[in-house]
């Protein structure tokens, strides 16, 4: 058995996925930076890269709701900002029945605004991974002189990710395997239980330190000198530089917009 | 160039203090394909991991006729391709070309040489178009080829496998066993499949707790049943 389950790529035959690698990461890495950059209560703004993203998304031909449905997961983190409403200064518009507590005019602002950040950046990352191999992206991590022992190590671990989990599935199929219990006996301890996961959660990690000493071994048999080395694999062409520019140019359009009223 | 590997008196202790190897010695002339056969633990892969100098004690290893000394492991890991028994570790990319042009990347080849020497190495192990599939998504057998291709890609003059065979469903090791059978580099395969070894290798050396105890024709050891009962081995 096999994960599969961080393949987010989806083979489509479509603009977006054609386009070079370092365009998309600069295009998606803007778009985060231009939504984070928004000051709080430009709505319009905000619905402005919202509809940028929508507009993304139809190029893509995965279907316009692709991002939405996939941003939901993480909507829990959001949570975090939730006190916000409550702690800001500002005019009480309302309190909760019972509890008193004040929810401020510029408190629900800024939580909505860093709802909407969060919202719209997350799904511009997973456009991102949508219509971009993972090696491809490592690619351009690479050639935009991203740290190179960084990427590799990014590399490494979506490459051994798989292999660590199927490990780690093999192995709590054998402790299943084998938690058999006699009719009558005792339940044990969740202790008990807890340090029989406790073991091995270590014996993953020792296995893990292991095979990387035996990938750092086949690394040298070919010639590995600790230096990471890659090839070309794309060329800027006439429609990634246009992309490029165009997509740098959408994203000044709230700056200019509002530099200008 | 002659192909050779020479070793002698080659011992190895591991930190804890076990003895691996105690003494090994042994020459494999040119073109010649030889099985190592052992118990579990006899020292196979350890001898293995000397033949490129991953691993290095007492005693003399030559390869092509160079000794494996400091400054000649450059020289020594390209011409020698040592496969190892997981895939897993040998194919650490993330697309298949990218693990095959390793080898060749490192040797300082231009771009172009890189992707003809891939090209190559792919088609000796017949997976033409495998390029850009992702290594992780592979089948035990294609990945073993995979691991193969990344060291012909590297045109060594000699093979060095661990175990080929191992974890093989019986077509995926037939074709593997053509494979070995056709590629003309010197070959060093450590085993436990002793019907492959009486197939396809005329020489066996056998290593039980880290001496050599048998080196010679693979027919006779097959016939002498005390030796291999001896060693924990059985005849086909």
């Amino acid at each position: 058995m096999h994960y599969h389950l961080t393949d987010l790529y989806r083979l489509q035959p479509s603009f977006l996925h054609r386009l070079d690698p370092r365009v998309k990461l600069l295009a998606a890495f803007g778009y985060i930076l231009a939504v984070s950059l928004t000051p709080e209560g430009t709505w319009w703004a905000f619905a402005f890269f919202f509809l940028l993203l929508l507009l993304a998304t139809f190029l893509t031909r995965l279907g316009i709701f692709f991002t939405i449905r996939r941003s939901f997961i993480v909507l829990p983190f959001v949570l975090a900002a939730l006190a916000v409403p409550f702690t800001s200064p500002g005019q009480v518009i309302w309190r909760i029945p019972g509890l008193n507590w004040g929810v401020s005019e510029p408190g629900l602002i800024r939580f909505l605004s860093i709802l909407a950040r969060s919202w719209l950046a997350v799904q511009a990352a997973i456009l991102l991974t949508a219509v971009t191999q993972f090696q491809d992206l490592l690619w351009a991590l690479g050639s935009l002189r991203f740290p190179r022992v960084l990427v590799s190590t990014i590399g490494f671990m979506y490459r051994y990710l798989f292999v660590l989990a199927d490990e780690a599935t093999r192995m709590m199929r054998a402790r299943a395997s084998r938690s058999a219990r006699v009719p009558g006996s005792r339940r044990r301890s969740l202790l008990w239980q807890g340090k029989a996961a406790g073991a091995m959660v270590g014996s993953l990690f020792l296995r893990a330190i292991e095979r990387s000493e035996r990938v750092y071994a086949a690394m040298l048999s070919r010639g590995y000198d600790g230096q990471m080395r890659s090839l070309t694999h794309f060329h800027m062409r006439a429609k990634d530089w246009i992309s490029l520019v165009t997509v740098g140019l959408l994203l000044i359009v709230p700056l200019s917009v509002d530099w200008m009223v | 160039m002659h192909h050779t590997i020479e070793v002698r008196d080659l011992q190895f202790t591991y930190p804890d203090g076990r003895a691996a190897l105690r003494g090994v010695s042994f020459y494999i002339a040119p073109g010649e394909k030889v099985a190592l056969v052992g118990p579990n633990g006899a020292g196979k892969s350890t001898l293995m991991l000397h033949l490129n100098g991953i691993l290095r004690d007492r005693g003399e290893v030559r390869v092509c006729g160079t000794l494996v000394e400091e400054h000649t492991l450059g020289e020594i890991r390209s011409s020698v391709g040592l496969v190892f028994q997981d895939p897993d570790d040998q194919l650490f990319s993330p697309t298949v070309f990218d693990d095959v042009a390793f080898g060749p990347l490192y040797m300082g080849l231009p771009e172009a040489d890189v992707r003809a020497r891939v090209q190559r190495a792919l088609e000796a192990v017949e997976l033409r178009g495998y390029s850009d599939r992702v290594c992780h998504h592979l089948s035990g057998g294609e990945k073993k080829r995979v691991a193969i291709a990344t060291v012909l890609s590297m045109d060594p003059e000699i093979l060095v496998l661990d175990e080929p065979t191992a974890g093989l469903d019986p077509r995926a090791r037939r074709s593997l066993i053509h494979l070995l059978h056709d590629l003309p580099q010197t070959m060093l395969v450590s085993t436990h499949d002793i019907p492959m070894v009486a197939e396809l290798f005329e020489r066996t050396v056998v290593i039980d707790e880290g001496e050599i105890v048998y080196d010679g024709s693979t027919q006779s050891l097959m016939t002498n049943r005390d030796l291999l009962a001896q060693h924990g081995l059985e005849a086909p």
